[in-house]
């Protein structure tokens, strides 16, 4: 039993509950207060990274039930990494949603904090079903910050995003059925144990629970034929929302990694490496379809919204191999990919605001003001995601490139990631050289101010992927590890034989 | 009772899913409702149907699985809160659009570029 693992739910959820209370306090101190639950959570999730890099699982069961019975939480390498990955992305965004993008809604920091609530509670758990009220508590939440910022632009994206995400929550409780109906537990490491034992006609109960489980995994990591959702929603929300739904789809790629290699893993008998296979192809279509997007996008926003899909391509090809070394190479593209992707759609909102009328649109439009330092952040953030050397994403893709053994595989990923790449860059220069180079004559009308904390904000979150750069050793061993972690069912298990009444530590 | 149940939960399925379809926010709303029935009937079934059994250990001979009914529970009180929301969000589309269509505008006429949308010069 570790208290420490329920920091990041209660920091959130109790800065949250403020913020409901507060609504009609001064917005000064609103803002402060949510950006101190901020930065403390990130502080947790430090504190949780630091204490999972011994590589032990630790457990911390709700009401001191014995696991499998009641719900666990688990923290691993991969859940303190998401959660610091989060943690860093939340306070930047906060930062820039200080600048002027949270007026308008007084619950704007309160929903902003429960989202982070879900998010950390699905990094967190350790059971099936409280991954699906986990999905839920971010989604509600996640509704509402869509909607922020209020006009009818956003209205019918919303709807579509809700009811596409309703029919996803139905199908979780259909498969977390199906598969409770035969194995009688919903505790993954329990599931992990029960499912290689399953035979005859029970097998193709829990074969079709696993591949719905995939589907909703699917359609919250957008993976193709349920993608179409994503640019018009991320397109139209508010710049500090975008940048952190950017998390949104990782969720569904954590799912992904967390369910699959445990419960449907090698060992898994006659359901071992289920649905893997199909999503070896979905992959690589996704990453071609969001390059196709990318190359049609007729704003800057629109363009990073199809960014986020081709991230998703490229980080769920490698965890469809599914070896030790692809996996450790999506994580590290992961935590690059992630900040880059937030970063740029900050940036998008910057431009918007420095263009007039002619707001991020790839069109000719007059000079607009502080192009070099605009112009330079987005430089460095096409870079970084298309995977141009010198920065991150260059690192993560070679990465992902050198993780495939020889085979038709490696000629598929070689050949759709290199060319996806190369049509990407075009997709960026194309965007960059009119956005900021083609300009006709003529001024500029009414335009805000550019603030010093929302550009930091940017600026700092385009500027880690040259961090990660720097710490590119220490971060690669640490996923490195944590792919091994992901591989050694055993350990997990072991959770199981924890002792949990009247233990204290 | 099991052919019943079966035949209950799929045609809740069968009729949520062609609402779904529809074109006008209402059905669509009403469709995701049925949907979620479905659902919880579903849940209820999976700890295997049995009358006259407690969901308490020892106090009769028989026992059923307490653990569908919690997370129907649980399940019937998110889905409330989704419906409640999704409602709202329609009327929402419906005074902003002054249409009900779930895109907002009838499929026959020409969509309007919308503001962010400035077609290329």
């Amino acid at each position: 039993m570790n208290h420490w693992l329920t920091a990041p739910i209660l920091i959130p959820l109790l800065g949250g509950i403020l913020q409901a209370l507060m609504g009609y306090a001064p917005i000064r101190l609103r803002r402060t207060l949510a950006l101190a639950t901020t930065t403390l959570l990130l502080v947790s999730a430090l504190v949780l990274l630091a204490m999972a890099s011994d590589g032990s699982h630790r457990l911390y069961a709700f009401g001191n039930w014995q696991p499998p019975f009641g719900i666990v939480l688990v923290l691993d390498r991969l859940s303190a990494l998401m959660l610091v990955l989060t943690a860093v992305l939340a306070l930047f965004c906060h930062l820039f949603s200080i600048g002027g993008a949270d007026e308008g809604n007084r619950q704007f920091h309160g929903l902003f904090l429960f989202q982070l609530m879900g998010l950390n509670m699905a990094f967190l758990t350790g059971d099936l079903f409280n991954l699906f009220v986990a999905f839920e508590v971010l989604l509600i939440a996640s509704y509402g910050l869509l909607m922020h910022g209020g006009g009818t632009l956003r209205t019918v994206p919303g709807l579509h995003y809700v009811v596409l995400n309703l029919v996803g929550s139905a199908l979780f409780l259909i498969s977390v059925g199906l598969i409770y109906s035969v194995t009688g537990t919903l505790n993954m490491a329990d599931l992990a144990l029960k499912i290689p034992h399953i035979d005859g006609e029970s097998l193709n109960l829990v074969k079709a629970g696993g591949m719905m489980l995939l589907v909703v995994f699917g359609l919250k990591a957008a993976v193709l034929p349920l993608c179409f959702w994503l640019p018009r929603a991320y397109a139209r929300a508010t710049a500090p929302v975008a940048a952190l739904f950017a998390v949104m789809t990782k969720v569904g790629i954590y799912a992904i990694l967390r369910v699959y290699p445990l419960i449907f893993g090698d060992s898994a008998g006659a359901l071992a490496n289920l649905g893997m296979h199909w999503l070896f192809p979905l992959a690589l279509a996704t990453l071609v379809m969001g390059v196709i997007g990318a190359l049609g996008a007729q704003s800057l926003k629109t363009l990073v919204a199809w960014q986020v899909i081709i991230s998703v391509g490229t980080l769920l090809a490698p965890i469809a191999l599914g070896s030790q070394a692809s996996l450790s190479a999506a994580l590290f593209y992961l935590l690059s990919t992630t900040w880059t992707v937030a970063g740029l759609f900050l940036l998008a909102d910057l431009v918007a605001s420095q263009r007039g009328s002619a707001r991020d649109t790839v069109v000719t439009a007059p000079p607009m003001h502080n192009r070099t330092l605009l112009s330079v952040l987005f430089l460095v953030g096409a870079v970084a995601a298309v995977g141009l050397p010198p920065l991150s994403g260059f690192f993560g893709k070679v990465l992902i490139l050198k993780s495939v053994t020889p085979g038709p595989e490696m000629a598929w990923l070689w050949g759709v990631l290199l060319v996806g790449s190369f049509f990407s860059l075009i997709a960026y220069a194309r965007a960059g050289s009119i956005v900021f180079w083609r300009t006709v004559s003529g001024h500029i009308e009414d335009t805000r101010p550019l603030k010093a904390r929302t550009a930091t904000a940017t600026g700092a979150l385009l500027a880690l992927s040259i961090v990660i750069v720097a710490l590119a050793g220490p971060i690669a061993q640490y996923t490195d590890a944590t792919a091994a972690q992901l591989k050694d069912r055993d350990a997990y298990l072991d959770i199981l034989q924890t002792p949990v009444v009247g233990e204290d530590d | 009772m099991e052919l019943v149940f079966a035949l209950i939960i799929g045609t809740l399925t069968a009729s949520g899913v062609y609402l779904l379809l529809r074109a006008r926010t209402f059905p669509v709303v009403v469709g995701l409702t049925l949907i979620s029935y479905a659902v919880n009937l579903f849940l209820f079934a999976t700890g295997r149907l049995s009358t006259g059994a407690q969901p308490v250990i020892g106090s009769a001979d028989t026992y059923a699985d307490p653990l569908p009914q919690a997370l129907v529970l649980t399940a019937i009180v998110i889905g409330f809160a989704m419906t409640a929301f999704v409602v709202v969000l329609s009327l929402r589309n419906l005074a902003d659009n002054e249409d009900d269509h779930v895109d907002g505008h009838q499929g026959s006429r020409i969509p309007q570029p919308k503001s962010e949308e400035v077609p290329r010069q």
